[in-house]
């Protein structure tokens, strides 16, 4: 053992190492990316495959496959992947596993960088699966090796649920020697069509075992170390039942308490519920507050249980409206909900009259995006007609801001080519866009793009290809040809893809060049059918900068054209004036073609 | 000893990095530290931070409001924002630059910084004010981060490190061709 300071998903990382695991599979997304790529960076041997597949289906079905074969297995994710990877976990639960798979699925409350709060636990009953739930850094390095070994003792993939705050949370925590590692040798595939192959025979009976199995668990994990009561010394009516990171502020506020402090229920598997350790948590109380995170679990869990235990017990939370329904919880909210429920008194904050100016700061496109440019070529082009423009998710959700404002719909990977479709099909006179970033795109517009041809829609499809899975921190996808196992391989060409699905009229060009990209546009949305531009120009981050803008203050005459046209965060107003931050600028050039004066130049290079 | 220090700023402009660097020097000086910060959407030109807490039995990594020993923040509206993580006696030190929003430069409301600075001179006895633009020109742009943890350094707001634990730390985590203006970087304050 030695020691390290590592983020939540650096120590996840390395415990999967230490639990001896063959196969690590995902699909990027905040806050559950760097887990996979820890792995990947520790894997000089090449003793275990590591990848980025497509999608959290394609995924979560390696992983499968793996622990099938008798291989411990890791599939890692966002809580919205979960969605997409939904359909072969449902029957996977039912088939089982035969190596130890792990599902790691990150929430995100807030949410911070997601569309949806949604609850990962819920997921964990509606499959049948064990979940685990960390509530630190240290506990998460411990848990998940725990989290391999269940797994393997009942034959079954378990869910592994972190949240932001441990996913992106450092500590120094002790961390196992290489020599110290379990070490996992699958025999391969064995045949046994009985127990692989699904049918609705198997499926029935495995439903009866996984309830049976589920039923006796409850006492299993009751047991189970990390699920546990903190006695209290203070008030003998009351108690506090909470999990994950909303434990580590509990903890934290009854600490202060010392001796008043009540009694506290952690709940670290909410799937199955460690309903014997709650009955005796529950013993003797009035009213317990449930502090959790995205939905009511515990607190419905508690409420079923006084039902059927006959126990006087009040539980509170969400439900009650103790709690805020939505948002993440802090150290402070944490600290007001069980003051408020305890009647002690509530901490106060500093007064602090208002600020002289409210400054909002939405993200925005970093300043010399390529993908700025390819808004402001359509729109250019599309002046005056009548247009919606189909976003997707990734950085280029952020065409949506001001003054771009190019970005009429986005709901989930992949989605804006068919709700374009569907747009299209009852909106007379309308010409649909759809935009979608390169990794978006083999993730999730494939079959999209496929559906468009077949069912005649009229669209454009513009594909923001940057080279990168930029939003999520720069992984490689199968269009740049590079692995996680360090391999450069023939990349998927998008064009190539595109045609072989049957869209006729693909073009691929620079956006930064914007007078071509006008016409192309142009000329594209003129034609009829499903039809494609790709716009090509590498994400700003993985390139030196082009150069610098400058502004000649003796030609700017202060009507911010650059400005309210194209809303570069480089771009600034000041003393009447425009001026360039040369901390931000990439000397892109988008700019210099807007001014009136031809006030803006680029200096190339120069840095 | 404890302490809590929160870093704050406009995403892109290195809080991460300084909060790297503060948390390998009071590492290697035996400290306990445990740290979050945002990663995500918001590093693309948002609101960004990042909490820092050294010392013992620490549990969650976040900071209680008015629980901050020092606020570094790296954009005086920024700074505004946080301000009531601060203990009413905790150091501040604010890079006095702004970073305009798009919104603000559309929107014409005029944000210079200067309101932003006055409020903070009014509500925070123990201010330090990093002159971010003239240390830009004088360094570049990049060397912020270590520009404004000289500061902290320099105003006794680091008091558990020294100048040579965090030229230390420097040059354990940045690339051998950066130290030399990175260890200028770091005494830009002192010098001033
Ligand atoms: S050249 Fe103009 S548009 Fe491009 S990054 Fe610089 S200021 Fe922004
Ligand atoms: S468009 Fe030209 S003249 Fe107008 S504000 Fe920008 S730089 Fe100045």
């Amino acid at each position: 053992m030695h020691k390290e300071y590592l983020m939540g998903n650096e120590a996840m990382g390395l415990a999967a190492l230490a639990a001896g695991v063959r196969v690590v599979a995902g699909y990027p997304g905040t806050p559950s990316t760097e887990v996979l790529e820890t792995i990947a960076r520790h894997n000089e041997a090449k003793r275990i495959h590591v990848e980025w597949s497509t999608n959290e289906k394609a995924g979560l079905e390696v992983a499968a496959g793996a622990a099938l074969s008798g291989a411990r297995a890791l599939v890692t994710m966002k809580q919205v992947g979960l969605n997409v990877a939904t359909d072969p976990l449902m029957s996977l639960a039912y088939i089982g596993v035969k190596g130890g798979m792990v599902v790691l699925v990150a929430d995100d409350p807030g949410p911070i960088s997601s569309q949806t709060e949604q609850d990962t636990r819920h997921f964990a009953s509606y499959a049948k699966l064990p979940c685990f739930n960390p509530s630190g850094v240290a506990e998460s390095y411990e848990m998940l090796q725990e989290a391999f070994a269940f797994s393997e003792k009942y034959s079954t993939p378990v869910l592994f649920n972190p949240t932001t705050r441990v996913d992106h949370g450092y500590a120094t925590i002790s961390v196992k020697d290489e020599e110290e590692y379990y070490i996992c040798q699958p025999e391969g595939f064995r045949r046994d069509p009985s127990k692989w192959v699904i049918f609705p025979r198997l499926s029935y009976q495995a439903h009866l075992k996984l309830e049976k199995r589920n039923a006796g668990l409850t006492q299993v994990l009751s047991a189970y170390p990390r699920n546990e009561v903190l006695p209290g010394g203070g008030d003998s009516r009351r108690g506090i039942a909470t999990h994950g990171i909303s434990f580590a502020y509990t903890r934290e506020v009854l600490a202060e308490q010392g001796e008043k402090a009540p009694r506290a229920l952690k709940v670290a598997t909410p799937f199955p519920f460690p309903e014997e350790l709650a009955v005796s948590f529950l013993q003797g109380l009035e009213e317990v507050l449930c502090i959790e995170e995205l939905d009511p679990v515990i607190e419905r869990e508690l409420t079923y249980i006084c039902g059927k235990y006959h126990l006087p017990v009040k539980i509170r939370g969400k439900l009650t409206g103790d709690v805020r329904q939505a948002g993440e919880n802090t150290r402070d909210s944490v600290a007001a909900d069980i003051a408020a429920f305890m009647g002690w008194e509530v901490p106060t904050e500093r007064e602090l009259p208002a600020p002289p100016l409210q400054i909002q700061r939405p993200p925005v496109l970093c300043a010399g995006c390529p993908h700025r440019a390819s808004f402001y070529a359509v729109k250019v082009a599309m002046q005056g007609q009548k247009c919606v423009f189909c976003g997707d998710i990734g950085c280029y959700t952020l065409g949506n801001a001001m003054p771009l404002d190019m970005v009429d719909t986005c709901l989930c990977m992949g989605a804006g080519v068919n709700m374009a479709q569907g747009i299209g099909a009852v909106t007379p006179g309308v010409k649909c866009f759809a935009f979608v970033g390169d990794s978006t795109f083999f993730a999730a517009a494939l079959t999209g793009a496929v559906n468009g041809v077949y069912n005649q829609a009229d669209l454009t499809l513009v594909i923001l290809d940057n080279s990168t899975t930029a939003m999520t921190g720069h992984q490689p996808h199968p269009g740049t040809g590079r692995t996680m196992m360090g391999a450069q391989v023939e990349p998927v060409s998008i064009t190539a893809a595109l045609q072989g699905l049957g869209v006729k009229h693909v073009v691929t060009l620079d956006p930064l060049n914007l007078q071509a990209a006008v016409a192309a546009v142009r000329e594209t949305a003129a034609l009829p059918g499903v039809k494609a531009i790709i716009f090509k120009s590498p994400c700003i981050a993985l390139e030196k900068p082009r150069g610098m803008a400058a502004v000649d203050g003796e030609k700017c005459i202060g009507c911010k054209k650059c400005i309210r046209s194209i809303g570069c965060p480089a771009l600034t107003a000041a003393g009447g004036k425009v001026a360039i931050d040369p901390a931000q600028c990439t000397g892109c050039g988008l700019c210099t073609g807007l001014c009136p004066t031809g006030a803006i130049s680029v200096t190339e290079g120069g840095r | 000893m404890q302490k809590n220090i929160l870093l704050t700023g406009v995403g892109g402009q290195g809080t991460v990095l300084a909060s790297k660097l503060l948390a390998a020097a009071a590492l290697s000086k035996g400290y306990e530290v445990t740290s979050a910060e945002t990663i995500g959407m918001a590093q693309k030109g948002g609101s960004v931070f990042s909490h820092l807490r050294v010392g013992e039995g620490l549990a969650s990594p976040m900071i209680p409001k008015g629980g901050a020993d020092l606020l570094l923040a790296f954009e005086p509206a920024e700074a505004v924002r946080m301000l009531g993580y601060l203990k009413p006696e905790g150091h501040l030190v604010v890079n006095s630059a702004p970073v305009q929003p798009v919104t603000a430069a559309l929107s014409g409301i005029g944000y210079t910084g200067q309101e932003m600075l006055d409020y903070l001179r009014a509500h925070s006895p123990r201010l330090t004010i990093v002159d971010g633009r003239q240390a830009a020109a004088k360094l570049t742009p990049k060397a912020l981060n270590v520009v404004m943890l000289g500061a902290a350094l320099a105003c006794g707001a680091l008091d558990f490190l020294s100048r040579e634990d965090m030229l230390a730390a420097i040059r354990s985590k940045v690339k051998p061709q950066y130290v030399a203006i990175n260890e200028q970087a770091l005494d830009h304050a002192a010098g001033q």
